[in-house]
């Protein structure tokens, strides 16, 4: 898949970007708005027991992303990921093998650690999802992002958004955590720049500041 | 991508309407008219970003409701729905405290993320590997080509290939579950369009290249996967899995094994052995089976099970060092069973 912005077009539908709205409402995080860019957007919740067919063409669907719902305009292969970074300008997901094989794109759907770029935008339907972009609470850092600047736990950065939503999620899983359970918590993230040691010890400083 | 519609099943019935074609033999007849299922989609969505998929329609199974249970009885044994995630099987206490083994090959199946994704339907109908099946340069015999690149002695990359049955296509079972499942005598319970079922023996599910080259396991267009059944462990049974992959933090295997034997004292009555990565499917070493069975359960009887397995072994050029890992894995295999 030479071209990762493939799959509609992503300005098709956007009126006001996530971007734009979140710097003019003067907000860095915004709790529970409801863009309602597009009134025809399909609730996607009422169109699942349906069987029905959608696409190839694009489509407006309704998306929950770090607790705003969003209308976006996406064709099914529209891949998550590409949702995220090309049409709500949510960057912070990073597309690196596009394949399942590094983890740089993980997102929380539900609450769970998924790669967001194997899966069709098609496939969230009333699931919410968690990105970087939502770790981060009222402007303050998590204690896992605070940790991975003091350890030094980032160098290229490509990966670190991926082991950021690993790590968060071994901590609000498990509150006394050892070495063991963070590697396994990272097993599938892959970092070129080899910061897995710098990444173990922030996580384990960050689990003794939350508990 | 290519531009594909996306039909959301809201059943079996109303899924198996929609279909025309299972994945291999789209990849095999390249028609681009094919409507395929999808359930975790991992395996569908790497065919189609290959380009080497360019379906019509893809239908999703991945929400028909009735397909996400795991139930267990004492008495029946372990039923799977085929929508069940690889991490709802992993976590799971009952699978753990009555097969080991395949709640270890789980654990070491892919990464957290894509186990939150993949289901158990995807994993063991998914697609082998082989480098030159998925890339679009090269028509391999599995694509409808007259040539199996991994095969030759010199230009042939097949380190990770077959070293067992590997006279036509050199490829293995990508699903290092399935040696698990097998080795517990796993059934898949298969629904077609006309309401049909039929439960087929894991043993029986995998079609080997030498036989049907288009096709990797029996399903054909108009069936899908409803569970997978295993039967109960019976009381004095143990089980042991080993994985040898290349990296430490996960990876696909190079060669693993799963012991299930039934034991009296240290005597091994009855054994179950599979091995996955050794041949193009799951293959039960029925050599280390009755080289064990009836003998005490100890490292010389091990040793020996495993050399017999490994007798039949036939290396290609570049994958020789899986005999001496296979006879270890298998040794080790058996000795943890004790
Ligand atoms: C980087 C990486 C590493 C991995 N490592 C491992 C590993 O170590 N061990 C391992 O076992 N797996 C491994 N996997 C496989 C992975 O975990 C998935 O199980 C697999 O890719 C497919 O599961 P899925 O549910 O996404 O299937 P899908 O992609 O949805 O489907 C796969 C195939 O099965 C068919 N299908 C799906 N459900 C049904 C059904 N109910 N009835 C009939 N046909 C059906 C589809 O049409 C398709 O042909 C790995 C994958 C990746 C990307
Ligand atoms: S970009 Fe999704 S796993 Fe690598
Ligand atoms: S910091 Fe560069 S890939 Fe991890």
């Amino acid at each position: 898949m030479e071209d990762k912005n493939q799959g509609s077009d992503p300005k098709k539908t956007k009126s006001i970007t996530r971007r734009s709205f979140l710097r003019g409402a003067g907000l860095s995080t915004a709790g529970s708005v409801l863009l309602t860019t597009n009134t025809f957007a399909l609730d996607y919740k009422e169109q699942l027991a349906a069987g029905k067919e959608f696409g190839p063409e694009a489509m407006t669907i309704k998306m929950k992303v770090n607790g705003i719902t969003e209308s976006l305009s996406v064709e099914p292969r529209t891949t998550l990921a590409s949702a995220l970074r090309d049409h709500l300008e949510l960057t912070g997901t990073k597309i690196v093998c596009d394949r399942g094989s590094c983890s740089a794109c993980t997102v929380y759907l539900d609450g769970k650690p998924v790669n967001s770029c194997m899966m069709s935008v098609f496939d969230v339907g009333d699931k919410e999802i968690t990105t970087i972009e939502g770790i981060a609470q009222n402007g303050k850092l998590h204690p896992v992002q605070e940790a991975f600047i003091e350890h030094d736990a980032t160098q290229c950065g490509y990966c670190t958004p991926g082991m950021v939503m690993s790590c968060v999620h071994l901590l609000d899983t498990n509150t006394d955590i050892n070495l063991e359970d963070v590697k396994k918590a990272t097993r599938g993230n892959l970092c070129r720049c080899g910061t897995h040691p710098h990444v173990f010890k922030a996580t384990l400083s960050a689990s003794k500041k939350t508990t | 991508m290519n531009k594909f519609s996306w039909y959301e099943a809201k059943s079996v019935e109303d899924a198996l309407q929609q279909v025309n074609s299972t994945v291999s033999e789209e990849l095999y007849q390249h028609t681009n008219k094919a409507t395929v299922f999808k359930s975790g989609g991992i395996d569908v969505f790497d065919w189609v970003k290959e380009g080497l998929l360019q379906p019509e329609k893809i239908v999703n199974i991945r929400n028909i409701p009735g397909l996400d249970k795991i139930s267990y009885d004492q008495k029946k044994g372990l039923s799977i729905g085929s929508n069940v995630t690889l991490e709802e099987i992993a976590s799971n206490p009952e699978i753990k405290n009555n097969y080991l083994a395949l709640h270890q090959a789980v654990n070491h199946a892919s990464t957290p993320q894509l186990r939150n994704i993949s289901t158990l339907g995807g994993n063991i109908a998914q697609h082998n590997r082989c480098w030159y099946f998925r890339s679009v340069d090269h028509q391999c015999r599995r694509k409808g080509g007259d040539r199996c690149f991994a095969r030759h002695s010199e230009t042939g990359e097949n380190e990770n290939h077959a070293i067992i049955d590997n006279s036509s296509c050199v490829s293995v079972h990508a699903s290092s579950i399935s040696t698990a499942l097998m080795a517990f005598n796993a059934s898949v319970v298969i629904i077609n369009s006309e309401g049909e079922k039929k439960i087929v023996s894991m043993d029986d599910f995998f079609v080997s290249p030498a036989k049907d080259i288009g096709m990797e396991n029996i399903l054909t267009a108009k069936e899908l996967i409803t569970e997978i059944i295993l039967p109960a462990p019976s009381k004095n049974s143990r089980s042991a899995y080993i994985k040898e992959v290349a990296r430490e933090s996960y990876d696909w295997s190079l060669a693993d094994v799963a012991v299930v034997v039934e034991v009296s004292g240290n005597t091994c009555r009855k054994a179950s052995i599979v091995l996955g990565a050794a041949a193009p499917v799951p293959y039960r070493s029925l050599e280390a089976q009755q080289a064990i069975e009836n003998k005490i359960i100890n490292n010389d009887n091990a040793v020996a099970a495993a050399k017999a397995a490994m007798a039949i072994a036939k290396p290609l050029a570049k994958n020789g060092y899986k005999v001496p890992m296979f006879t270890s894995i298998i040794e080790q295999a058996i000795l943890q069973t004790t």
